[in-house]
C-alpha cells in the first residue's frame, strides 16, 4: 500500500474499536472513538485494494456474532446482510455453531471483494462482495477429519479455538495457509477446496503425540512481502521459521535467551527485508502466566533470519508491567525505519518510530486489546 | 401479535415495541427479520437454536424452541439473559 499523509492504527478491543490517528512523524496520535462501544470487536482491517474500505468483525456478549464494513473509512458502518455462518447440520456434516469470526484478510489483489474469516471454532468462510455476504469454505469447514484435526472445544484457547493467520500469496490468489489453535498449520493450492497439514518439526506440549494434529498450536503464522515463500511462526512451541517449498519447520527460537525462552503469541516481519521479525516473548513456565518476563516487557529481534536475536525494550516500564500481547496486538507499518505498535490487555498502545530500537505509550485506558492493524487514510 | 424488543436489539428496531405475524414462533422471527433484517440470527444460531443468552417468553412462560404454536392476542417478550461483564 502506497504511504500516504496519515497513518492510522486501527484497534479492536473487548469493549469497541478505535481508530488512532498519526501525524506525518508518527510522533503525535489522535484516538478516535469507540466504534459500537460495548461490543467485543475481535478484528478490524483495511482493504487494500480499495482503502476507504475497512471490515470490523463483532459479536457482543448477549447476541450472535455479525460483521461490519465501512466505505468511509470507519466513519459509518452497516451490518453485513449475511454474516459468517456454518453450513446447517446434515447426515454428514456436524453441527458447528459460530462463536465469533476471530480473523479477517483480505483476498488476492486481483480478486476485489474478496473477503477470508478465521473463526471460532475453527472454520473458514469467504467473501466475495467487499464482506456483504459470505459462504462457509466447505473444503476445509466439512472435512471429514475435522475433528481429528481440531479435536475438541477444550483444545482451543480459554476464548475458544480459533482459525487465524489466513494467508493469501500475493504471487497466486489460489494458494492458501491457515493456521488453528488447535489444529495445526494447512495449505491449500486451489482456493481452500483440499488441504494439506503443514507441521513438520513443530513441538508440542511434552508428552502429547505430535503425529496428531489437535495437539498442535501455531500462535501466529506471517509471510514476509519480500519473499512470500519465506513463513514466520510464534508457536505455543516455540518461533520457527519455513521456507518453501521446504515442509521442515525451523525452530529459531532456540536461540534466544534461555531466560526468556520462545513462548509468546504475536509475529510480526519486515514489509521489505526477510531476514527480519519481531517477536513478544510471554512467560511460558508453570501453568503459563503469558506475561512478560520478570514483570519487564520487550520485543526481540533478529536480523538473520533466527540466527541471533537482539533484545528490544527501551522505554518500556523495567518492572511491575503484568500484561499480555496477544496474537493478532502487535503490527508493523510499511514506512522507513518501520513504525512497530503493541495492544496490551491493559488497555496501552506502544509504539518504536525506529523498528524497535526505542518505544513510547501512545495510548492508555483503553479496554482489552485484542488486535491492532496499521491503516493508510 | 405484539413483541417486545431488549435494549441490544433496539438498534434493528428503533422501538421497544413492534407487530409481528406467524403462527410459530420460527414465523414469527422469520417475519421480524423480514422487517428489520439481521435480527434473527442475532437470536438464533445456525443450527436453529436460541442463542444461550437469549431468552423468549409467550406472556408469562417461557419458550425452547421454534415450533412454539403463537395464540392470538398474545405477546411475544424478548430479553437477554442477565450475564456478561
Amino acid at each position: 500500500m502506497a504511504a500516504r499523509d496519515s497513518l492510522a492504527l486501527l484497534v479492536a478491543t473487548r469493549k469497541g474499536a478505535f481508530i488512532l490517528k498519526a501525524d506525518p512523524s508518527r510522533r503525535s496520535w489522535k484516538a478516535g472513538g469507540p466504534i459500537l462501544l460495548g461490543h467485543i470487536a475481535h478484528h478490524m482491517v483495511q482493504d487494500p485494494r480499495d482503502p476507504r474500505v475497512l471490515l470490523l468483525s463483532m459479536r457482543t456478549g448477549h447476541l450472535g456474532p455479525t460483521m461490519y464494513r465501512s466505505k468511509d473509512r470507519g466513519r459509518s458502518w452497516k451490518e453485513a446482510t449475511t454474516p459468517p455462518a456454518f453450513a446447517k447440520a446434515d447426515g454428514t456434516r456436524k453441527a458447528h455453531v459460530l462463536d465469533h469470526s476471530f480473523w479477517l484478510t483480505p483476498g488476492h489483489a486481483s480478486e476485489p471483494g474478496v473477503w477470508y474469516a478465521g473463526a471460532s471454532p475453527q472454520g473458514l468462510f469467504r467473501s466475495e462482495d467487499g464482506g456483504d455476504t459470505w459462504s462457509p469454505v466447505a473444503g476445509l469447514n466439512d472435512h471429514p477429519e475435522y475433528s481429528q484435526w481440531m479435536g475438541a472445544t477444550e483444545n482451543g484457547t480459554p476464548d475458544g479455538p480459533k482459525l487465524h493467520s489466513v494467508l493469501v500469496d500475493p504471487r497466486d490468489a489460489k494458494h492458501l495457509y491457515v493456521a488453528m489453535s488447535s489444529g495445526g498449520v494447512h495449505e491449500s493450492l486451489d482456493r481452500g477446496a483440499t488441504w494439506k497439514p503443514l507441521v513438520d518439526g513443530l513441538a508440542v506440549v511434552e508428552g502429547f503425540p505430535a503425529d496428531q494434529l489437535y495437539v498442535h498450536d501455531p500462535h501466529c503464522v506471517r509471510y514476509c512481502p519480500s519473499n512470500p515463500d519465506r513463513l514466520y511462526q510464534q508457536n505455543h512451541c516455540g518461533i520457527y521459521r519455513l521456507d518453501r517449498p521446504g515442509q521442515r519447520w525451523e525452530r529459531i527460537g532456540l536461540a534466544m535467551p534461555k531466560k526468556i525462552g520462545d513462548a509468546g503469541f504475536p509475529m510480526v516481519v519486515h514489509p521489505r527485508n526477510d531476514k527480519v521479525c519481531w517477536v513478544f516473548p510471554m512467560d511460558g513456565g508453570g501453568v503459563w502466566p503469558r506475561t512478560p518476563i520478570g514483570g519487564r516487557p520487550a520485543a526481540y529481534t533478529t536480523k538473520n533470519a533466527g540466527r541471533t536475536w537482539q533484545r528490544l525494550d527501551k522505554g518500556f516500564p523495567d518492572l511491575n508491567a503484568w500484561w499480555t500481547v496477544k496474537r493478532q496486538a502487535m503490527c508493523g507499518d510499511a514506512r522507513d525505519p518501520v513504525g512497530l505498535y503493541v495492544g496490551t490487555t491493559s488497555g496501552e498502545i506502544w509504539a518504536s518510530r525506529d523498528e524497535g530500537a526505542t518505544w513510547r505509550c501512545i495510548a492508555r485506558h483503553l479496554p482489552e486489546i485484542y488486535a491492532l492493524e496499521t491503516a493508510e487514510f | 401479535m405484539r413483541v417486545t424488543i431488549p435494549s441490544p436489539l433496539l438498534h434493528y428496531t428503533g422501538r421497544r415495541a413492534v407487530s409481528a405475524t406467524g403462527d410459530t414462533l420460527a414465523a414469527v422471527l422469520q417475519d421480524l427479520d423480514r422487517q428489520f433484517p439481521g435480527l434473527r440470527f442475532r437470536m438464533v444460531d445456525e443450527q436453529e437454536q436460541i442463542r444461550t443468552h437469549m431468552r423468549v417468553f409467550l406472556d408469562q412462560q417461557e419458550l425452547h424452541t421454534l415450533s412454539a404454536p403463537m395464540p392470538a392476542g398474545a405477546t411475544l417478550h424478548i430479553v437477554q439473559a442477565l450475564s456478561g461483564g
